[in-house]
């Protein structure tokens, strides 16, 4: 008998039957977001490098420290940053309601969520866009950092460089989500999933849109508290 | 088991903990963030060196916590078959290697060129004089400088 020869690891992987128990597109979306943080790593790892290869480096809580509508001196730091947070947060379990509500077939429960997942992905956006703006207006930007190192001396732009290089790419891969979960809302409204017999469109979406949030735990750690 | 039509006909996992498990992990995250907020919030008053690393190492680990409870739970690792979550963990530790090497490689690069690298060590002490221009009231003059620089 050859069963009883090959060990039970064997047999796992005999053939019919699905080694991994995942469908293919979910699979492939695993191996793009492990390949989409090695980028991310990189980034966060090159801004880790060139900080401590520094002699000095900007205090965030000097940086970012205002809101709209705060007056010129306000100094508020954290608290904008911690909305953002929030926001991201929240959006993020949205989206697995979403996803949960698809599992249960539930059209009209997976639009209300994604339709909530999408309202905090602009929200989010909007937010970046107000911070960049702020910033801006304050002439820090790729090339300018108007900021002096937290012990007074004279900085580099290396400061602004990462900063806007990293939360950029991660408001792309923001605004990339909201894209997807519009596309997934309006396939959910047409109908789509219902014809094809299940929701499983909505879960890699859901990945994705995870990922993107915890990115942002990363980044807001790196640049906003350390 | 033996047929391969469990697997085709529902790839769905089932889900055993529902909403109360995702509002769990909200609840969880949200109070890491919470902590993490009032953790930086202390070190803006901290002064030592020694203060601000082990608030910085206390952030980190939360930090670490939230991503294991967005993997695990919002992204549903946890409830995926073993060698799937290999595949995946196991080449992201080649960061783990790329942390160490690369950060010892930059602390490293600071101290050679604060050693040997006379024109680097004079130049981290000149103290800023036009920066940070809210404080000293020049905000008009730098906004100018903004717009040309645009």
């Amino acid at each position: 008998m050859e069963t009883t020869t090959a060990g039970l690891d064997t047999k796992w992987w005999n053939g019919g039957k699905s080694p991994f128990n995942v469908e293919y597109g979910k699979l492939m979306m695993w191996y793009f977001l492990m390949s989409d943080s090695f980028t991310f790593g990189a980034f966060l790892i090159a801004y880790g490098t060139v900080r401590f290869s520094s002699n000095g480096w900007p205090d965030p809580n000097a940086v970012f420290k205002s809101y709209p509508g705060a007056s010129e001196t306000t100094n508020a730091p954290l608290v904008f940053v911690s909305i953002m947070t929030f926001i991201l947060i929240v959006s993020s379990v949205t989206m697995v309601l979403a996803v949960h509500a698809g599992h249960e077939r539930n059209k009209k429960k997976v639009a209300t969520n994604l339709i909530w997942t999408i309202i905090g992905g602009l929200a989010f956006l909007g937010c970046q866009a107000w911070e960049w703006n702020h910033l801006h207006h304050e002439g820090a930007w790729w090339g300018s950092n108007p900021f002096a190192n937290s012990d007074g001396t004279e900085s580099t732009d290396n400061f602004t460089n990462f900063f806007f290089t990293i939360t950029g790419f991660h408001g792309f891969h923001v605004l990339s989500g909201v894209v997807i979960n519009i596309v997934m809302l309006v396939m959910t409204l047409l109908g789509t999933f219902e014809k094809k017999g299940h929701y499983l469109m909505i879960e890699k979406a859901g990945l994705y849109w995870h990922f993107v949030d915890l990115v942002w735990v990363f980044v807001f750690t790196c640049f906003y508290l350390l | 088991m033996e047929h391969s039509s469990t697997v085709a006909g529902n790839p769905v996992h089932d889900n055993h903990g529902g909403t109360k498990e995702i509002w769990r992990t909200f609840w969880i995250l949200l109070g890491l963030t919470i902590v993490e907020l009032v953790l930086g919030y202390i070190m803006i008053g901290v002064e030592s060196t020694g203060g601000r690393l082990g608030l910085k190492g206390a952030i980190i680990i939360l930090m670490l916590a939230k991503a294991f409870y967005i993997v695990a739970y919002f992204m549903h690792l946890k409830g995926e078959i073993r060698n799937l979550v290999m595949t995946i963990l196991v080449p992201l530790s080649l960061l783990l290697w790329a942390i160490i090497a690369f950060l010892y490689e930059g602390h490293s690069y600071r101290n050679n060129r604060n050693t040997y690298d006379a024109y680097t060590r004079e130049r981290s002490n000149i103290q800023s004089t036009d920066k940070k221009a809210d404080e000293k009231g020049m905000h008009e003059k730098k906004r100018t400088g903004a717009e040309t620089m645009e």
